[in-house]
């Protein structure tokens, strides 16, 4: 992504929050998005995003689990090494269910894991702008990616007759980079190509 | 207004006048504080029992299992009770933070944190006894599957004993996995929050660069929603496999069908004793009296009446077959080598702690009574431990051959050992209820204006309202807001 311009406001009761988002988008205004300090269940749908389909990410990483158990352990015990415990048959299917089912927990937990931290860029080192510290204590923070046909100043004050308070313009890089918490990046002064997309 | 309705006649999980900054301050500013002498003490204490654990592990390895007092007749002593009864103890944390999840239990939010750290922690410690069990343990990865250089021979995958190294090293790692995803927004809290440079750059580290975007939160709660429906088969198969390791063999008194129930019946009853006792200090020293309130333990104690009574019925069970299948050898362990015999008070001690002293729950008084819920936590971790020596140890010490028939008390090592995962387990919880949020900030807030008590009290005076003067008001309402007022009502 890209250093942009923004303008951020906070509000402090979800209640306000959700007439506003209505309201932003009913005129027209692109929410960059909403930060807030815990999950506020319906705000993904009132701001129009789509169903995550992470539930079948998980699925898929399951049955790959339950087909690398099953296919593993009969490849074992019939042909890469066949050996005769006790008289027992070749393909003990019951004998194989333990293992199958923890393979198909730990695979799909494991791929549900990366996959979210992929999709949200969540690693260690990684850096994201904070368009205000106390999004994630007590504030719902929308930020609103001025475009060049935005009139800023006219988008300020739509905000505070919504509801929003400490309304401010932000420039931000609106992706992730490599950084440290404890230094302040001054990405906008620095050349485009250091920052990630 | 709030979007989300609760009636008052249930408690409030949160106690207090509390807003959304008031839940971070409370339970994020002792990780800011400097921490008090007790803590540094039991913090010594913890790293001296696992320094002298750290000590009779290596005598064990040096001079090898000889030093523990296992023979022929006894094979398995302390070490594998105390693989059981650690594993045990950590199935609560995520009985709490999945099953609960998916029953919808509010009270959850309050003890989910701290019980899921309990659960890793006491994972890790039941781990080690398996493992130096082996004797040569450097020896230890032969019990992984993979190509080597020895036919390539592989592992038996019929043995429950295999199962059980996948069934605990799956369980340990999505517990960490679970655990470390819903900590993963409060590091961001705690970092947002930051005054020095040092807490800045570790919890930046720890946070993985999280802002709270609506969409990661969506995501988030999509991956705990499916984390939860995959803990939940998870947590009642691992004890399952572990009772296999007894039920799938052909001594007497562990070749029994109801061990599977039986067992995740007692591990969520020791576990949930395990996380009242850590929690009723928890609270106290921390100041989380509002958090973790009389009602989080009381659904605890109910927790633990109900399954110790499970486990009541399932020794019940067990004499009652012991006799009616008529197998002379199930009839003498059990009425001549557990209740009766040498090793007979073990078993009392087992009837006493864990069918007896439980049924005090069943008095409301009881469930909300801070000592007594104490004291019990206590009773029933040891009558638990007890139970997995009774079974372990009584099956064991009278096999088929009396001449080899004997009596069974561990060597220092042994008790040094267990000791030992005593100080690892502490050493980890004292440094996790120092550096870690230990509730979970976000999900208390997001119940607070549902469950919080002075958010209930404003629904008070809704709740008298026939539905004509409620529906006049909802509209009322729209223009005028009023920051305690909570009307369930939902914009779309």
């Amino acid at each position: 992504m890209a250093v942009k311009n923004f303008v951020v406001a906070s509000f402090d009761d979800e209640a306000v929050l959700f007439p506003a988002v209505k309201k932003v988008r009913t005129a027209g205004y692109k929410i960059h998005d909403v930060y807030t300090p815990f999950p506020v269940h319906g705000l993904d749908h009132a701001l129009g995003l789509r169903e995550t389909s992470l539930h079948t990410a998980g699925f898929i990483y399951g049955i790959t689990g339950t087909t690398t158990a099953l296919s593993c352990m009969s490849w074992v015990f019939n042909s890469d090494w066949p050996l005769n415990i006790g008289g027992k048959p070749h393909f003990p299917l019951p004998a194989f269910i333990p293992i199958t089912f923890e393979l198909t927990v730990l695979f799909s937990a494991v791929g549900m894991v990366l996959t979210f931290c992929y999709l949200c860029q969540l690693m260690p080192f990684v850096k994201k702008h904070i368009f205000h510290p106390r999004q994630t204590d007590d504030l719902f923070v929308m930020a609103i990616e001025v475009t060049p046909k935005t009139n800023a100043e006219e988008l300020k004050a739509f905000l505070a007759s919504v509801g929003g308070q400490q309304i401010n313009e932000q420039k931000a890089e609106a992706g992730w980079w490599y950084g440290r918490y404890d230094r302040e990046d001054r990405l906008f002064e620095q050349k485009a190509g250091t920052v990630n997309a | 207004m709030h979007l989300k309705y609760e009636s008052t006649l249930r408690e409030p999980l949160v106690d207090g006048e509390k807003n959304y900054h008031q839940v971070t301050e409370d339970i994020i500013s002792p990780i800011e504080a400097k921490p008090g002498k007790l803590w540094y003490v039991g913090f010594f204490i913890s790293l001296l029992l696992l320094a002298f654990g750290a000590f009779s592990v290596t005598w064990e390895v040096y001079y090898g299992t000889g030093v523990w007092n296992l023979n022929k007749t006894i094979g398995w002593g302390w070490d594998i009770t105390n693989f059981v009864w650690w594993v045990g103890i950590g199935h609560a944390g995520t009985l709490i933070s999945a099953i609960l999840l998916l029953f919808r239990q509010g009270w959850r939010t309050g003890v989910n944190r701290a019980a899921e750290a309990m659960t890793i922690f006491a994972v890790m410690c039941a781990g080690q006894f398996p493992i130096f069990h082996m004797g040569r343990v450097w020896m230890a990865f032969f019990v992984l599957p993979y190509p080597n250089t020895r036919g390539p021979l592989w592992v038996n995958f019929n043995s429950p004993l295999l199962w059980d190294v996948f069934a605990i090293s799956t369980y340990f790692t999505v517990s960490l996995l679970f655990w470390y995803s819903g900590l993963i927004p409060d590091f961001a809290t705690v970092r947002d929050r930051a005054k020095t440079k040092l807490r800045k750059l570790l919890y930046g580290i720890a946070s993985f660069g999280w802002t709270g975007s609506t969409k990661h939160w969506q995501r988030h709660e999509a991956l705990s929603l499916v984390l939860a429906g995959l803990s939940t088969p998870l947590v009642l198969s691992v004890h399952t496999i572990v009772s296999f390791d007894f039920a799938t063999s052909v001594i007497p008194g562990w070749h029994t069908t109801i061990f599977p129930p039986y067992f995740v019946a007692g591990a969520i009853f020791s576990g949930f004793a395990m996380v009242q006792t850590l929690l009723i200090i928890v609270r106290k020293v921390l100041n989380l009296e509002e958090y973790i309130t009389m009602g989080h333990m009381e659904a605890m104690n109910k927790v633990i009446v109900l399954t110790g009574s499970v486990v009541g019925c399932a020794y019940l069970t067990e004499l009652f077959m012991a006799w009616y299948a008529a197998v002379p050898y199930e009839f003498d362990t059990f009425y001549k080598f557990r209740a009766a015999g040498p090793l007979g008070w073990s078993y009392w001690i087992m009837m006493t702690c864990n069918v007896i002293t439980p049924q005090v729950f069943w008095f409301r008084k009881m469930r909300r009574n801070v000592a007594v819920t104490f004291v019990m936590s206590i009773i029933v971790n040891i009558g638990m431990w007890f139970e997995r020596f009774v079974i372990i140890c009584t099956s064991l010490y009278r096999d088929y051959l009396p001449s080899s028939w004997g009596y069974y008390r561990p060597s220092w090592p042994e008790v040094g050992f267990y000791m030992g995962t005593f100080g690892l387990f502490f050493t980890c919880f004292f440094l996790f209820a120092k550096y870690f949020p230990v509730i979970a900030v976000a999900e208390i807030k997001s119940i607070l204006k549902t469950s919080g008590e002075n958010y209930k009290r404003g629904m008070e005076q809704y709740e008298g309202q026939s539905a004509e003067q409620f529906e006049k008001g909802l509209h009322h309402d729209d223009h005028h807001h009023d920051t305690h007022g909570a009307v369930a009502h939902a914009h779309n």
